[in-house]
């Protein structure tokens, strides 16, 4: 069974952000005014935010300071609290473990964005816009799930939306190798932050193959998760600094 | 003897339901006109989105959820309540059975409003029965709503046949048809037989007996909502209880204002429930407030003596940070409340030449208190030696100390006033408390910088709304049925004439 999985390497890292935009891009997040994105209304299914969160940079003073960056995407919990607490089964995990989010049938209680320990999950405040002609390159791609909309579709107002490792690719890949008359090669997907990422630090993969590169840096030394101890079993693994 | 006492009561009971006054028309044009715009603005976020509320990233939920949950609060009082007192066959409870129920149910339904409200998409509502997932708390608490709010229905209503039956045999001539339709109906031919009251006390026992465990389910899972969560703050196995005392204390403190307002509302009333009721729930209200501190102390001390990396800086908002003045808040209006309830018992009735029990005294010492408070306030520079700040402190104790003791005797000799004003006291601090529960939590993510949270005018509005809504609903449904159960007094009064003879 395939275990999709992602794994960061923060060595790597040099924070361009080049993730975040290939993700807005591919999964047709809307832009939202530089007000409402003060009020906390912006939605970036991966971010990139420096760290410690809370209490500033500490190491140092200017200009001698180090500063740390963390991107983040969705951890695809094994045993997500999000998916714990959804009341309609609109967000579930499926059978290849990524956790993915039905907007046809999510109700926006709400309920899941609260629970999440990570923050990756997203609520439409308004219907989603775009100014004019970024109109014109949303991703065409449409993900229909047993009839319900899922992946880069446009979200209606009102739902909740997250990162999907874009779902949507698998499904394409899957669809070709079938056209194809082949099998379809784990290698064959990969998210587009992945795809993009310019110091080469993000990998994607099946866990469950002991051969692959995933599962070969999962066993690193250096192999860690964000916030462990909030017992959710994150699958995006990070290889830590230094 | 006892005959004309009952026709007297009737009459007294009955006769206001036909009466459509001038009192009655301007506080139900006063109710709708706070309510309308709330209603308006509703509409608006329906079509806009709920990003007219300030509602944000991390503060997925606000005011609304608040609002629910003190509202289910305050809907315990009254019928886990009144079948408490019913199961122990205490008779004081007769004169407010019907205004504890009716507050339960009309509790419930304005609840609920505030889910739908909160919902992104309301239109989905039915996913939750289409597609409902039963290990979900969201799912338990919709579930234990319901049932609750069908049991606090069925024992209203069945409290209600005899009554109804009454109304329907003494309807006035006077009076339009349809409601004479509409007592017959509801009536289900009661007759008022030896049988009818034999089936009928059986059911109300055992609707009696299963509507504590049901409402004690629902605030439990009200609190599972948080404290199933990985989120600090809510990380809590003290929740349950602690939200299911926090119930009963606020539920008996709008009994307290629902039942004052009928009194006043209909002069009549102030023969039947008497002081007593107040001295008797009172008592309960005390202990409940004991209880409440009890686990407040549990919370808050906990949390902050072991300072744990997560938990300490969201108790630490509240002790000292953005939520400081409503946990303080919160934390006075409780202890000027239990004061004013508890305080009089401990003085004499008899006139006092004590300078110290004087509401002059008392008057003016609470005026030099708030004096102190405001110069702690505004640090003035020539205060600011600490000896001063030091000193300014303990005298605002003891200015405070000696205007509580000073309106105690005032209190005391108007014991319906004060509980009121200490069941308000209580209202605003458990409202407050519901707010210190969510907001701390809400805005001390952990990988997200932390944030605040201020109710929009949308949001306001709506709460208006939705307190205009309940009071509309008691208005009106006490225009259509007495608000004393007739048929329980004369059985209390029957029983004590049985016992005295």
């Amino acid at each position: 069974m395939t275990d999709w999985c992602m794994v960061i390497d923060l060595d790597k890292c040099i924070a361009c952000q080049a993730c975040s935009i290939a993700c807005r891009f591919e999964n047709n997040t809307p832009v939202v005014s530089p007000e409402e994105a003060k009020n906390g209304r912006e939605i970036r299914w991966n971010d990139v935010f420096p760290l410690p969160v809370h209490f500033g940079p500490d190491e140092g003073e200017y200009p001698n300071v180090k500063t740390h960056f963390l991107t983040r995407p969705c951890m695809h919990c094994k045993n997500a609290p999000c998916v714990k607490v959804c009341p309609v089964q609109a967000t579930f995990i499926d059978e290849e473990g990524l956790v993915r989010q039905n907007y046809d049938r999510c109700i926006g209680c709400r309920f899941c964005t609260v629970a999440c320990p990570y923050g990756v999950r997203y609520f439409n405040w308004y219907e989603p816009q775009w100014e004019e002609t970024l109109a014109e390159y949303r991703n065409p791609d449409q993900v229909r799930v047993n009839g319900s909309l899922e992946g880069p579709a446009v979200r209606p107002v009102g739902v909740v939306e997250k990162c999907t490792y874009c779902v949507h690719r698998l499904i394409k890949g899957r669809a070709q190798a079938d056209a194809e008359g082949r099998d379809f090669r784990a290698d064959e997907y990969v998210p587009a932050c992945v795809q993009t990422c310019t110091g080469k630090a993000r990998y994607f993969g099946d866990l469950d193959d002991p051969n692959s590169t995933v599962s070969q840096l999962s066993k690193s030394l250096r192999a860690t998760h964000l916030l462990e101890d909030s017992g959710a079993h994150p699958k995006t693994f990070y290889l830590s600094e230094g | 003897m006892q005959q004309t006492m009952t026709i007297h009561d009737r009459e007294e009971l009955i006769a206001p339901l036909y009466k459509f006054d001038r009192q009655f028309w301007m506080t139900l044009s006063f109710l709708v006109v706070i309510t309308a715009p709330g209603l308006i603005l509703y509409v608006r976020q329906l079509f806009l989105g709920l990003g007219v509320t300030d509602l944000n990233r991390p503060v997925f939920w606000g005011a609304y959820l608040v609002n629910f949950i003190f509202l289910i609060g305050i809907s315990m009082a009254g019928t886990v309540i009144s079948a408490a007192l019913t199961l122990l066959k205490i008779n004081w409870r007769r004169p407010i059975t019907r205004i504890a129920e009716s507050l339960t149910v009309f509790g419930l339904m304005t609840a609920g409003l505030q889910i739908i409200m909160d919902m992104g998409r309301p239109d989905r509502l039915a996913n939750t029965l289409l597609y409902g997932r039963l290990q979900a708390p969201l799912m338990w608490d919709i579930a234990s709503l319901t049932v609750y709010l069908m049991t606090a229905v069925f024992a209203l209503y069945l409290q209600l046949i005899p009554d109804i039956a009454l109304l329907r045999d003494t309807f006035p001539a006077t009076a339009p048809e349809w409601r004479k339709k509409l007592y017959s109906i509801l009536a289900l031919g009661w007759a008022g037989t030896k049988e009818q009251w034999h089936r009928l006390e059986k059911a109300i026992l055992v609707v009696s007996a299963f509507i504590i465990p049901i409402g004690i389910s629902l605030h439990t899972v009200t609190s599972w909502l948080f404290s199933t969560t990985v989120q600090p703050g809510w990380k809590s196995t003290i929740l349950g209880p602690y939200f299911v005392v926090g119930a009963i204390f606020s539920g008996i403190g709008l009994l307290f204002i629902a039942t004052t307002f009928a009194r006043e509302y209909n002069k009549h009333l102030k023969e039947y429930i008497t002081e007593k009721f107040y001295v008797n729930l009172g008592w309960i209200f005390i202990i409940m407030s004991g209880v409440w501190f009890y686990f407040t102390l549990n919370e808050t001390l906990v949390v902050t003596a072991e300072q744990e990396t997560l938990e300490f800086p969201v108790m630490a908002s509240k002790l000292f940070g953005l939520y400081a003045s409503a946990f303080w808040g919160m934390n006075i209006l409780m202890v000027a409340a239990t004061w004013i309830l508890v305080a009089p018992k401990f003085i004499s009735d008899a006139p006092s030449r004590n300078p110290l029990l004087q509401t002059s005294t008392g008057v003016g010492a609470s005026i030099v208190a708030v004096l102190i408070f405001f110069l702690l306030w505004l640090q003035p520079a020539a205060l600011s030696a600490p000896l001063i700040q030091t000193l300014m402190l303990v005298a605002l104790v003891v200015f405070l100390f000696l205007g509580l003791l000073g309106v105690t005797k005032w209190m005391k000799a108007h014991l319906i006033k004060s509980t009121v004003i200490a069941s308000s006291f209580v209202l605003f601090g458990m409202w407050l408390e519901r707010w210190n529960i969510l907001m701390p939590t809400l805005t001390h993510a952990r990988l997200m910088p932390y944030t605040s949270y201020h109710p929009t005018v949308t949001e306001i509005a709506l709460t208006i709304s939705t307190f205009g809504i309940l009071t509309i609903m008691f208005v009106v449904f006490y225009k259509f049925f007495p608000s004393i159960s007739v048929w329980e007094v004369e059985e209390g009064r029957a029983i004590e004439a049985d016992s005295v003879r």
